[in-house]
């Protein structure tokens, strides 16, 4: 398959680890940390984590928005769920994700609410436009590269004056995390496989303050595995060399600017919250986007009068430690017994891109 | 009089009076036509069979009810027969019964129940005794079948225990019936050349005859694709297998689908697929016999038998790493059989 094999090629694989082979120090450790889930998926899924150097650890960061989001937020989607003539529409993986009392949307949806699957927010829409009668709310969730098209939509919807479209804005903010997960005095983290998708919306200078404050390399990477070894290879020698610089392996998608048109749009709609709140990694200032207030009318926040819900993570859950690093999936005590992907207890199993859901699924480690 | 294909089945044709009687003599009757059926009893009678009966029960909701490669129709009849043929037996005759919702047009069922007449020839079987029930609107989803079918085992072939260095084979490409389904999926239309595997198998499998003291197992990997298959074997005969990533063939369309829907191939349902453990020194000979069958030109090795490990199925990446495949975890899917 063309622009995916040429990404794929095992022989170009062996030379980047011979690479990686010759430059590491053998004397010291490599913590480096994939910040995406979507670089955690391809880790696992190609058995990178196997090939590599053994003093090579790579260390699954809090990249997966379905994971990240907190409980109580899941209790407020699952209440709008279940106001009247609510249509509330969702990307299908969230439809899993245990709120309070390991309830979720897809038993909400069981029960009777109407939840509808939707690939994007613009189907959402267009369900908005086809359905006047009823409230379509669009549970918006994800990173930098989901924001756009959120915003994109309000401005579509007013443009179109559909007042039976909301939104439920959840949108998080990566560098803020990255630099919260480097506040941890705990945290041993030598760089980052800085993230892909992400990088094309706000641009590989996006990271330059968090990688000069924490003096700490970040290099962007795509999603492919290839993408992976040689961004692992760049990593290893600016660790070397003692640098704390940003570079940029993901060039045929990411610019040092982002995409200005989309950061354009994201700020005419949202602004940041004074704080949110991480599953797993708690509050975190200024992570999060609402909708502003000229907007109000599209904020489904705003709109209903939405109960505050108090529910914590699962005591015994390991998933602080393993997003910052300091423990891995198997040195949880529920990790593949109490705690499955059909059963999650905690944030890092919830979605496939999630630490422990990847190495439940993929790694050969017993359960 | 006869009836109007251009219009929709009501609550009296679901009543069990005159127009129910018409439409099952007009349609089922003339589209299924053979013999047993033709007895119109409230059960067929049936010859006696040359040896064990394999006996077997598959209920179909796919939706959407047409796709590329086949329908509701075809499906429910290839589906059956190849449950009966992957556990040795010949398949004879199906029971078909219909679930239909209120307002469904005739014309689709009409041709649904062309379908089906058109697989059981192919298939080689008689369709011998239905029934069909009406819902009111709301309370079914256009139309539901379900099968049942016999079989009968001619020979003593029964499935043993899969040894270490045993090697499985498979008639070709993976995915391609849930893909065609899940492209045609209502929100993403995805203009795409998937098209169904769906066939049946059994010709396929009886043409192994000269080679089935060496075929130990044989399973059709429908839903939860190839890796529910090799989990279910792993766990049952106590087992473990290691697919080399390098031996699948995944059609190109798929792949793609697949990328841009992050869904992983082995999960995803076959229609038209067999998977056979067979002994080591025999699977070569078996495949190339495959190879001459139509349904079978794609047949390949893609996996040996290990023995037992805490990890049950494990593949040898393209990347010269080893991953675990583990069984679908509860993904939204559209129902796809």
């Amino acid at each position: 398959m063309k622009y995916i094999d040429e990404f794929r090629n095992s022989q170009v694989a062996k030379k980047l680890i011979e690479n990686i082979q010759r430059k590491i120090n053998p004397e010291r450790k490599y913590n480096l940390m994939e910040f995406c889930g979507g670089h955690t998926h391809a880790i696992h899924r190609y058995g990178i984590n196997q090939i590599l150097p053994a003093n090579i650890k790579l260390i699954h960061g809090p990249g997966c928005p379905v994971c990240v989001l907190p409980i109580p937020r899941i209790d407020q989607a699952i209440w709008l769920a279940n106001q009247p003539d609510v249509i509330l529409c969702s990307y299908a993986d969230m439809l899993r994700v245990p709120g309070d009392k390991q309830d979720s949307l897809l038993k909400a949806k069981a029960r009777g609410a109407q939840i509808q699957i939707v690939y994007s927010v613009l189907d959402a829409l267009e369900i908005a436009k086809n359905q006047p009668d009823k409230m379509i709310i669009f549970f918006a969730i994800g990173f930098e590269t989901t924001t756009p098209p959120t915003a994109h939509a309000i401005l579509e919807a007013e443009k179109m004056g559909l007042n039976n479209f909301k939104v439920f804005c959840n949108h998080v903010l990566t560098p803020v995390a990255m630099a919260a997960i480097l506040d941890d005095n705990e945290v041993k983290i030598d760089g980052f496989i800085g993230p892909s998708h992400v990088s094309i919306i706000v641009g590989s200078d996006a990271y330059r303050e968090v990688a000069q404050k924490y003096q700490k390399p970040v290099v962007i990477a795509g999603f492919e595995p290839l993408d992976v070894l040689q961004s692992i290879e760049y990593l290893i020698d600016l660790i070397n060399k003692n640098k704390s610089d940003i570079i940029n392996q993901y060039t045929r998608a990411v610019n040092p600017e982002g995409n200005l048109k989309a950061q354009e749009i994201i700020a005419r709609v949202l602004e940041k919250r004074q704080q949110f709140s991480w599953r797993g990694l708690g509050q975190i200032a200024k992570s999060g986007l609402k909708i502003r207030h000229e907007y109000a009318s599209f904020d489904a926040e705003v709109q209903y009068n939405l109960p505050e819900f108090q529910s914590d993570d699962v005591k015994s859950c390991e998933c602080p430690q393993i997003l910052r690093g300091i423990k891995e999936p198997k040195d949880c005590k529920l990790f593949g017994k109490a705690c499955t992907p059909e059963n999650p207890m905690g944030a890092c199993m919830v979605s496939s891109e999630g630490a422990c859901a990847a190495a439940f699924q993929y790694s050969l480690i017993s359960r | 009089m006869k009836i109007n294909y251009k219009g929709n089945i009501d609550l009296t044709i679901g009543a069990g009076g005159r127009a129910m009687n018409q439409l099952i003599h007009d349609l089922m009757l003339a589209e299924f036509d053979n013999e047993f059926l033709a007895q119109q009893g409230d059960q067929a009678i049936l010859p006696p069979a040359n040896g064990k009966l394999a006996f077997s029960t598959d209920s179909y909701v796919v939706s959407p009810l047409f796709f590329n490669g086949g329908d509701i129709g075809s499906l429910a009849i290839n589906g059956t027969v190849n449950d009966l043929a992957v556990g040795g037996a010949i398949p004879l005759y199906i029971a078909a019964g219909f679930i239909i919702e209120e307002g469904f047009p005739l014309a689709q069922l009409r041709e649904i129940v062309k379908s089906m007449a058109n697989a059981a020839k192919t298939a080689n079987v008689k369709i011998v005794t239905g029934d069909t029930k009406v819902v009111e609107k709301g309370k079914g989803d256009g139309i539901f079948i379900n099968t049942s079918g016999i079989g009968v085992v001619e020979n003593d072939w029964v499935a043993t225990s899969p040894q270490d260095d045993d090697l499985v084979i498979i008639n070709g490409a993976i995915g391609d019936h849930g893909m065609a389904i899940m492209s045609k999926r209502q929100g993403l239309n995805f203009a795409s050349d998937i098209s169904s595997d769906c066939a049946a198998l059994n010709s396929l499998i009886t043409s192994l005859a000269p080679y089935q003291k060496h075929i130990k197992v044989m399973r059709d990997p429908t839903r939860g694709g190839v890796s529910a298959v090799l989990n279910e074997w792993a766990t049952f005969y106590n087992c473990s297998f290691e697919i080399d990533e390098e031996k699948l063939l995944i059609n190109e369309s798929v792949r793609g689908l697949s990328e841009i829907l992050g869904l992983d191939p082995l999960h995803i349902a076959n229609e038209g697929k067999v998977m056979l453990v067979v002994a080591k020194d025999y699977a070569d000979e078996i495949c190339t016999l495959m190879k001459n069958h139509p349904l079978g030109q794609e047949s390949r090795i893609i996996a040996k038998v290990n023995p037992a490990n805490q990890v049950k199925v494990s593949m040898k990446t393209l990347f010269g790493g080893l991953r675990r495949v583990d069984w679908l975890n509860g993904e939204q899917l559209p129902r796809i059989c």
